[in-house]
């Protein structure tokens, strides 16, 4: 008996001992908690205790893929199957029952994001040290400054270097023993960067000395009269961006109803066409090639072109031929026709909006000076521009341009003249509603797809021909651009509801003035 | 002829329901069943949310009849679609009432259209059961809020960003209309009564649909930046949160920097839209579909049955509708008829579980008590639950933050029977 008690006794006192120094031992075992303090504390003991799978488990935890179980049991799942997290080798018999992700909130995530930039200032990729720099830089963690340090001294990219000193000055202003000197320096530095950060970051500074708080506020005063004159360039190009989804939305328009004089009010509905065929294409590559996904707006813009050019053919044979001369039919007519396509399109896809994906290269922003440049923007610009120039030069050097050009100028003539002028008017009409459909595939990029797309649009559509005059495409080029800008730089003032109103009582001021618009086609043509 | 036409279009949505409904209606005469409205728009902009509800009704109306319906009467779903147009919705409520003879409504979505019908039930002496979440400043006789008051709701989470995120300035972005409006005024009064000033509030209103968020989007980002960590309280309704959300992600703004809570975007508005710029984004409601209870699962499980799709998701004012037949089912019990009068008197106090794993109440103001539950928006459309109450919150149906309201109270027991009661002139402002 006293050797079975005499061994009991000393299990417990083993397991006693075993059992702090087990938790104090593992630097895991935080991140299996069950608050988010727990959690949020444990990233920072993991990120500090050296262990080589601290940026993995981290990783895996930003990604959603960090598993607990009980007795504090970590696990990371694969695509292969479950790793244990301590160790990063493969996990057999996991009671894949038993396990919770870890929880996350925005506390959770930041800990994390912050603690991935400190372990990552040594990577061998430049690319991945400028983002743990700038994830330092944001979390301005004093515990990160000695890191920073050496990180510094053996950092050899320019680019990098200089967010790192940006972090490490930032670390410096939020270290209670910096002396005076360095932490002007460090405002100096964070001045010198110059943006939205830096701003905050010198803005946000409290229990500094007198004369560093003082160049902290004339470095911010700084910071904003730069900002300021920025911000006049970041206007224009949201000024720019808002005028070419009008142009885009208006080039079918300035066809269908400036060329050929149709008041076609399911021009919207061309554009929501459009939309929807970028749905559908999405759809089918999403279920057979998935590798197309990136491509897919190349192989939708063909094809709603095809598709809206389609139906406005048919449109114009089946419906609007009979009507030429008579604009009310015409009007109630297309205005009919939309509602009926509207509910065509509600009835086969749903009435809910459809997820239409943004791919990645069309993702994201880049920073020119003090410009956000948003890609999806951008490459709207570029594409407005691209529809206009290939529908200018459809117009003046294709066979179909010119017989265009004869039909809408003297239709009587052209058709002595042996033009089909039936013909013409429904290719027109097509075109019209190609573009039309183009456009839609660039408004699901930044719009619902939904089959009230083509409402939003129609009467912005109608106001940008009208200014821009009527039958003149560089008129509704300049037209879009304006009234873009001017809705742009009206918004910030007046509020988006009464920006918009503001610039809908100037159109009709300037309408009344000049009921032709900014530049009216002149000539006996017109005039008969 | 008129109420038999309903009774078949009725019977044609509910596909689902059309067996039940048949041999409820031929071993009987019309008064041997109880028939409840539906008022929910099934076309229009705002089909998208309303329809889910009528489904609601339908599954819930079925399963009460399986169960044997009510004091041994059937129950009768009867359909209208007011189709989004807010005049119509006070002439189908009328039709329903009298010419249908409906015992109970259960109907609406926007506040515009509560307005609209108001008046219709008040004259006709009939029950509204109204299950979304609203703006408060209302308590009527004839009207029960299954949805959450501004106090269950917006200012929770608006402590939740305060006191967890350490919230100081905040931008208060909505759509422009009533709801937004006066939930902003109301949050408006709160933040200053919590020493919050000036200019550390912005307050935003877009359009219905608004689509071009780059200068709103970027002059967020730069009040943000004042040294102060910023949080957007958003309610901001419909579809325009889509292209907001999308472009809060490319210009980068994380929910870590500056998080977005939404009190109109739920499970249901997320399902079909790419959630990976909202990651992190958080919500308040007073149920989300991730919570796990008993009842929640069996719940889910039922509705994904009854619509036979897998891919359905649930609601909060699905949860509201599920809590407010309950009530009114028991109510009828209670009471032992379903004359309005007898169970607008009976409602008050009946108490049914909720979805959550707790109990909500019916109070004597027509509002109920619920839980209040923050979500974190997770990568497959569901929320993550980051915080909740530790019970339940009673609604303040009258803001106690606005100058016009602070004296008011609602309290339908006799002998005060006023729904907007001053206490400071011991008067009733009218409204019987």
């Amino acid at each position: 008996m006293p050797l079975l008690r005499r061994l009991f006794i000393l299990a417990l006192i083993a397991a006693s001992l075993a059992q702090p120094a087990m938790a104090q031992d593992d630097p895991f075992a935080g991140l299996a908690g069950d608050s988010f303090d727990d959690i949020r504390h444990g990233i920072e003991t993991l990120a500090t205790s050296g262990a080589p799978q601290a940026a993995a488990v981290i990783a895996a935890l930003q990604e959603g893929n960090l598993y607990a179980g009980p007795d504090a049991a970590l696990f990371i799942k694969t695509d292969d199957g479950w790793l244990d997290a301590r160790s990063g080798k493969p996990a057999t018999e996991v009671a894949e029952d038993a396990l919770n992700p870890v929880k996350m909130n925005n506390g959770v995530r930041r800990a994390a994001e912050a603690a991935m930039g400190s372990l990552e200032l040594y990577s061998p990729d430049a690319a991945t040290r400028r983002h743990a720099a700038e994830a330092v830089l944001k979390s301005r963690d004093p515990a990160a400054l000695e890191g920073l340090t050496r990180a510094l001294a053996k950092e050899s990219d320019a680019g990098v270097r200089r967010i790192m000193e940006q972090a490490r000055a930032s670390a410096l202003l939020a270290t209670p023993a910096t002396p005076e000197a360095e932490r002007l320096a460090a405002v100096a530095t964070l001045r010198a960067r110059g943006d939205l950060d830096a701003r905050a970051m010198l803005a946000s500074l409290t229990a500094q000395p007198p004369a560093v708080a003082e160049a902290a506020a004339t470095a911010v005063i700084a910071i904003d009269r730069m900002l300021q004159l920025w911000g006049l360039a970041q206007g224009v190009f949201y000024g720019l961006s808002l005028g070419s989804v009008l142009l885009l939305a208006a080039a079918g328009l300035a066809i269908t109803f400036g060329v050929m004089g149709v008041i076609n009010m399911a021009h919207g509905e061309m554009v929501m066409l459009g939309a929807y065929t970028t749905f559908v294409v999405q759809d089918v590559i999403k279920s057979h090639a998935p590798y197309l996904f990136e491509a897919s707006l190349f192989i939708a813009v063909p094809l709603a072109f095809l598709v809206a050019g389609a139906v406005g053919i048919a449109v114009e044979r089946c419906m609007l031929r009979f009507l030429y001369g008579r604009p009310l039919e015409t009007l109630l007519a297309t205005w009919g026709l939309s509602l009926a396509m509207q509910q065509t399109v509600r009835s086969i896809f749903g009435a809910s909006n459809r997820e239409v994906s943004t791919p990645q290269w069309m993702s994201g922003a880049t920073q020119w000076g003090g410009i956000t440049i948003t890609y999806n923007r951008l490459v709207i610009i570029v594409f407005a521009a691209m529809v206009v120039a290939a529908l200018m030069a459809a117009l003046r050097y294709t066979a179909l341009g010119l017989r265009m050009r004869a039909v809408t100028q003297n239709r009587r003539m052209a058709a002595a003249m042996g033009i089909r002028t039936p013909w013409v008017d429904a290719l027109t009409f097509g075109l019209g509603s190609g573009v039309a459909g183009m456009a839609g595939v660039a408004l699901s990029q930044i719009d619902n797809v939904s089959p009230n797309l083509g409402q939003g649009y129609i009467i912005d559509s109608f106001m940008v021909v009208v200014f821009g005059g009527v039958g003149n495409l560089w008129g509704t080029v300049v037209s879009a651009l304006t009234l873009g800008t001017v809705n742009k730089f009206l918004e910030p003032l007046a509020g988006a509801v009464l920006g918009k109103i503001t610039v809908l009582v100037l159109l009709i001021l300037f309408i009344q003035r000049k009921p032709r618009g900014m530049f009216p086609i002149k000539g006996r043509a017109v005039e008969s | 002829m008129a109420s038999f036409r309903n009774w078949l279009r009725g019977t044609g949505m509910a596909a689902a329901a059309a067996a039940t409904l048949l041999t409820g209606a031929h071993d009987a005469q019309a008064q041997t069943t109880i028939k409840v409205g539906i008022l929910h728009s099934l076309s229009g902009t705002m089909a998208i949310s309303e329809t889910t509800l009528k489904d609601v009704m339908l599954m819930l109306i079925e399963e009460q009849n399986k169960k044997g319906g009510v004091l041994g009467k059937k129950l009768e779903a009867v359909v209208v679609d007011p189709a989004s147009n807010w005049p119509l919705f006070a002439e189908k409520a009328r039709q329903l009432i009298t010419v249908d003879k409906v015992a109970a409504v259960f109907g609406c979505w926007t506040s515009v259209s509560r307005k609209s019908v108001l008046p219709v039930f008040e004259e006709l002496n009939s029950i509204l059961f109204y299950p979304v979440q609203y703006e408060g400043e209302e308590s009527s006789k004839n009207v029960f809020y299954t949805g959450a008051a501004p106090n269950q709701q917006a200012i929770p989470a608006v402590d939740y960003l305060a006191k967890e995120e350490k919230v100081q300035r905040w931008v208060l972005a909505g759509t422009d209309y009533v709801y937004p409006r006066t939930t902003n005024k109301i949050l408006e009064a709160y933040l200053k009564s919590r020493g919050v000033k000036d200019e550390d509030i912005m307050i935003n209103y877009t359009p219905f649909g608004h689509s071009d968020w780059q200068n709103i989007v970027a002059s967020i980002k730069k009040f943000g930046t004042a040294g102060k960590k910023t949080a957007v309280v958003s309610t901001i309704n419909g579809d325009a949160n889509v292209p907001f959300y999308k472009e809060l992600g490319n210009q980068g703004v994380k929910a870590t920097d500056i998080p977005v809570v939404a009190f109109s975007v739920g499970e249901e508005e997320l399902a079909g839209i790419d959630t990976k710029p909202l990651l992190g984004h958080l919500a308040a409601w007073n149920y989300f579909q991730s919570v796990k209870s008993a009842d929640n699962t069996a719940f889910i499980a039922k509705w994904k049955a009854f619509t036979k799709n897998q891919k359905r998701v649930t609601n909060d004012p699905m949860e509201a509708h599920v809590i407010g037949f309950a009530m009114w089912i028991k109510a009828i019990e209670k009471a032992g008829t379903t004359d309005p009068k007898a169970v607008i008197d009976a409602m008050i106090g009946i108490s049914v579980p909720n979805l959550t794993g707790g109990y909500s109440a019916m109070m004597p103001n027509h509002h109920i008590t619920k839980p209040v539950l923050i979500g974190e928006v997770k990568a497959d459309g569901q929320f993550n639950v980051v915080w909740q109450t530790k019970g339940t919150v009673v609604a303040n149906e009258w803001s106690p933050y606005l100058e016009g309201s602070k004296d008011l109270i609602a309290d339908w027991r006799s002998p005060m029977s006023c729904g907007n009661f001053n206490v400071k002139t011991g008067k009733c402002g009218g409204a019987k």
